[in-house]
């Protein structure tokens, strides 16, 4: 991690890998450098990823109160990671930063990747299109998080301080960002026709927090995007099932179609 | 020494608690009827207004969906007693002002029961439970910095007398302030605040507020007092704080015997018993500072949950959250914490909780105040 300055705001921002660039957009849960598809990714591409405002150590600006004010942090980023259009991994939370950011510069955009995003509205008003992960014991998240969730249980008596610390500053910052209206900005369905760019929206076939639906109607909203849906993963692919998510991401960001 | 009166309006007539997973937040209403509910408001309007009669000033509070207290608008039950009592003073403690989405209503509230009650309202303010986050569908990160910046708009929009203001501050906005009636204290009530952390008691402190703690117990409330003093004197507010600066809640229960007083107190051990919430209701992200996140993530445990876990009378006094026996003895108790936090003004009596019927609430209230009251007007301060 490498600490910038951006539009006055403190940054630590994560690099590796090599080849175009990409910038990857961590979900609720925070960006670890760690994580083995970072590696098998950066075969070829170079990552450049923030760790959001109020998560990971990055400081928080009182200001900050919403997804698309971190989008506002991120439109000097684009231009510090390359002078020409880039591809773009977004997760979950940070897939509703990367909507906000593409329907505001699309045209620093090469390809989009939209991982299990959150940010719009479509159903009904009459039921969540998201359940409410803060009224929902932590077991019952965990399960909607993962296909395989006794893998991935945090334990905390074996996490140090530091990581502890991490992990409830990105509780914190996400229940900041998406508490109302939850998980969805109503004024993103109306923005996102500006982004015109190949789009790809993944979803892991056991996600119990993004339906299927959901994901398909997201897609919609913008003018040329498909959906993928990944067997044997949950909410978060990347880490869950790395090796069949790095192969579906780098096939459509290389593809020709 | 001032003595007040609290009950939370409870609704103990649940099912067993083994059938629910949280008391709080999620317990379907079909277990309130409504029957049953309508002549326990009267009964609980009733024993405020006896509290009265004996002498005891009057408190009341807010809490949402919930059965341990079904008082979700506590300025509607604030204003019945307005026009209903005469001469006691009426605590709303407090207004959960974090969650309000108007400052100036909650300003207009205050001020219509001030006007009603010619000028008996003492404002209290709460920061709310973690539990009224879900009710109120309000943010748990940025509470404190809601609170008091709520606070400020609410003060201005008592004191201006001029026409409109305005206020345009990070959470709350309003371009005319100009609210009808205007409060009938000079230049506004009472303000009450709630704290049960050192920290939060010296924000409360610098600004010189009524500091109240609840269930803190010997130690802890010390603590608080202490970083109440503190910051008081910081402020240069002067060395000598009145007593009335401080309030301490306990649960109370006075007794003819020793064995009577126990009785009644095992039902009001139902406010802490009775409290089963699930951590996703208890702990919402970011309504605890990081620090005491981690602390708690170590196994750190509220001092009320703990109690929980074997609730006793014997336990509860001993932790000073509950003054129970004959007159002297209660007269002992509670002076005992009052030299161990070095002395407050006023003592919040949870004197009615769950099972506790209304002729032992009552027999209990008026022992209390005829026996125990008296005594209380000789302390000093430590």
């Amino acid at each position: 991690m490498t600490t910038i300055d951006l539009a006055g705001v403190s940054l630590d921002v994560w690099e590796g890998g090599d080849g175009p660039p990409l910038l990857f957009l961590h979900g609720a849960g925070g960006f670890r450098g760690d994580h083995p598809f970072l590696g098998l990714l950066g075969r070829r591409r170079r990552i450049v990823a923030p760790s959001h405002p109020g998560f990971g150590l990055s400081p928080l600006p009182d200001w900050i109160d919403r997804p698309d004010d971190i989008a506002h942090i991120y439109l000097d980023l684009l231009t510090r990671i390359a002078p020409g259009p880039i591809d773009l991994i977004a997760c979950s939370l940070g897939g509703w930063i990367g909507a906000e950011l593409a329907s505001m510069a699309p045209e620093k955009f090469r390809r989009l990747i939209f991982v299990a995003p959150v940010g719009v509205k479509i159903g009904s008003r009459d039921k969540l299109d998201i359940p409410d992960i803060f009224a929902t014991p932590a077991a019952e998240v965990e399960k909607m998080l993962y296909h395989e969730p006794e893998k991935f249980r945090p334990d905390p008596s074996k996490m140090s301080d530091q990581e502890l610390t991490v992990m409830l500053r990105n509780r914190e910052t996400t229940a900041l960002l998406t508490w109302e209206p939850y998980m969805h900005n109503p004024k993103l369905p109306h923005r996102l026709h500006r982004v015109t760019n190949k789009a790809l929206f993944l979803r892991g076939e056991h996600d119990g927090l993004i339906s299927a639906p959901y994901v398909e109607g997201y897609a919609k909203l913008l003018p040329d995007a498909r959906t993928l849906t990944l067997p044997n993963t949950g909410h978060v692919p990347q880490v869950e099932t790395p090796e069949a998510f790095v192969t579906a991401a780098l096939a459509f960001l290389d593809g020709e179609g | 020494m001032q003595a007040w009166h609290f009950s939370e309006t409870a609704y103990h007539l649940l099912p067993p608690a083994e059938t629910y997973d949280s008391i709080r937040v999620s317990l379907p209403n079909k277990h309130y009827d409504p029957k049953i509910g309508a002549d326990l408001y009267h009964r609980y309007l009733d024993e405020w207004l006896l509290a009265e009669d004996e002498g005891l000033h009057i408190m009341l509070n807010e809490h949402h969906q919930t059965a341990t207290c079904v008082d979700p608008a506590a300025p509607l039950m604030l204003s019945i007693l307005a026009r209903q009592s005469h001469k006691a003073r009426l605590l709303i403690l407090g207004n959960p002002i974090a969650n309000r989405r108007q400052p100036v209503r909650v300003a207009e509230e205050m001020a219509m029961i001030d006007v009603l009650s010619r000028g008996r309202l003492e404002a209290g303010f709460v920061r709310g439970v973690p539990y009224e986050i879900s009710p109120a569908n309000s943010n748990p990160v940025r509470m404190n910095e809601r609170e008091f910046e709520a606070l400020d708009l609410i003060i201005k929009a008592w004191t201006n007398h001029d026409g409109p203001v305005s206020f345009e501050g990070r959470f709350f906005h309003a371009r005319q302030i100009n609210i009808w009636p205007r409060p009938y204290q000079t230049p506004h009530p009472p303000i009450w605040i709630s704290t049960t952390s050192p920290a939060g008691a010296a924000r409360v402190g610098e600004r010189g507020y009524v500091q109240a703690t609840f269930l803190t117990g010997f130690d802890g409330t010390k603590a608080i007092f202490d970083s109440y003093r503190s910051a008081w004197r910081k402020a240069g507010r002067g060395n000598d704080m009145p007593l009335d600066r401080l309030a301490y809640a306990a649960m109370v229960y006075t007794g003819e015997t020793e064995a009577q007083a126990y009785a009644g107190a095992e039902k009001l051990l139902w406010y802490i018993t009775s409290n089963k919430v699930p951590p996703h209701f208890a702990s919402p992200p970011g309504y605890v500072p990081v620090e005491t996140g981690l602390k708690m993530l170590r196994g750190a445990e509220h001092p009320l949950s703990a109690f929980a876990k074997a609730a006793s009378v014997e336990a509860a006094i001993k932790a000073g959250i509950m003054m129970c026996g004959t007159p002297d003895q209660v007269v002992k108790q509670i002076r005992a914490v009052y030299d161990h936090v070095g002395g407050f003004g006023h003592l919040l009596n949870m004197g009615q909780a769950g099972f506790l019927e209304a002729d032992d609430t009552v027999r209990g209230i008026k022992l209390f105040a005829r026996e125990v009251l008296p005594a209380l007007q000789e302390f000093r301060a430590p």
